[in-house]
């Protein structure tokens, strides 16, 4: 089998800048990868990554994929890597497509992925009235009745979107309050189709062919609520299950220093998947840099 | 000759404005239906992909559902 000098895991900002960093040292390397962008792909406005006053999600990505594809990069994508594992000297990949990979090093650039309810109901009705992207099938719930699931920023931003398309939309939130910053919550109490449920958590979704009712429990109460959209905002986990001998802080987060290097030599991390302090595109992308050379300097050492 | 190709998506959905340009980058033609004004055509995608994410595409009846490269290459064999 072939023997590359890195295989680099995902192609959103660290995979990427990983690449052209590569790419430009020569290294006989390899991009494996579900999809290219990551959340880049997913965000609608940037404003601030640097060189670009304003940029969409998916022009970002473009240039960051035009980038990459300059210097005729090897990328595999639409293959999901299902196990990262050290033995001897080398490092082997496996993937969903039933293939295998062997490298001197590895950087795992996989990033986070919507955390799921895990209720009743909720893997029937993906995409048959649940989304977990308020920005991309928002305005196919035009004046009907929603509920947000969540309380943060991306729960208010999706509660601001929508207030302007659906007829009602509640927001279940299961603190006491509503986090997020304040300009975007003083928007949402004001909003007047919008009701917030506090101390409130979901219990199951049902429906027929389609979604058309959510039951909560608010304190002792439970209720069911119809609603016809269910957006789904609680948050990130990394997609670091595949990798099993790194360490991980309690989030599934890989643990890195601050050379990108992970518990075990030869594999290094870069971006959201890391414990890094502040989840950026720009940082991804610094750490992404930082991962490669600091694998470009392992090869020369070992 | 020339695929009959049409698209169901939303102006703010990234990942519908992501195959869009993959379809122009490959001088592909096609219909866009925004299914957030055009409610018959929103019904209509419905219909057709038994489900409500975009973007969907519709080539020569092939329903493709997401920006699935592999599978939209395969349909337009490219």
């Amino acid at each position: 089998m072939r023997i590359y000098d890195l295989i680099i895991v995902g192609a959103g900002p660290a995979g990427i800048t990983a690449s052209v960093y590569a790419a430009r040292k020569r290294m006989d390397f390899l991009v494996i990868t579900g999809d290219i962008g990551g959340q880049t792909a997913w965000s609608a406005d940037i404003e601030n990554y640097t060189g670009y006053q304003f940029v969409t999600g998916p022009e970002l990505v473009d240039k960051f994929e035009k980038h990459m594809r300059s210097y005729d990069t090897n990328v595999k994508e639409g293959e999901g890597v299902t196990g990262v594992e050290k033995t001897g000297g080398l490092i082997t990949i496996k993937t969903d497509k039933e293939r295998e990979y062997q490298a001197k090093t590895v950087i795992i650039a996989s990033g986070k992925r919507s955390k799921e309810l895990g209720i009743p109901g909720e893997k029937e009705y993906k995409n048959k009235g649940i989304t977990y992207c308020a920005t991309c099938d928002g305005p196919l719930f035009s004046g009907k009745t929603v509920a947000i699931i969540g309380g943060g920023n991306s729960a208010l931003d999706a509660a601001l979107q929508l207030e302007r398309i659906a007829s009602k939309t509640y927001i279940i939130n299961n603190t006491p309050r509503l986090g997020g910053d304040a300009i975007m919550l003083q928007k949402v109490e004001k909003a007047v189709n919008v009701e917030i449920l506090n101390d409130s958590s979901v219990l199951a979704i049902s429906g027929d062919k389609f979604v058309n009712s959510i039951t909560i429990k608010s304190g002792e109460e439970e209720k069911r609520l119809p609603v016809e959209g269910i957006f789904v905002e609680i948050g990130l986990i990394p997609n670091s299950d595949f990798v099993k001998d790194v360490e991980k802080n309690n989030l599934g987060e890989i643990k890195i220093n601050n050379r990108n290097e992970t518990n075990v030599p030869g594999i290094f991390a870069a971006g959201d998947v890391t414990d890094v302090p502040e989840k950026q595109i720009v940082i991804a992308a610094g750490e992404g840099s930082k991962a490669c050379l600091s694998a470009f300097r392992y090869l020369a050492q070992h | 000759m020339a695929k009959n190709v049409k698209i169901y998506s939303t102006p703010t959905c990234p990942w519908c404005i992501r195959t869009k340009q993959f379809l122009k980058d490959n001088s592909i033609a096609f219909e866009d239906y925004d299914v957030g004004s055009d409610q018959i055509k929103a019904d209509e995608m419905v219909a057709k992909s038994g489900q409500m994410g975009v973007p969907v595409l519709d080539i020569e009846g092939e329903i493709i559902v997401g920006f699935d490269k592999e599978r939209i290459k395969a349909a337009l064999g490219l």
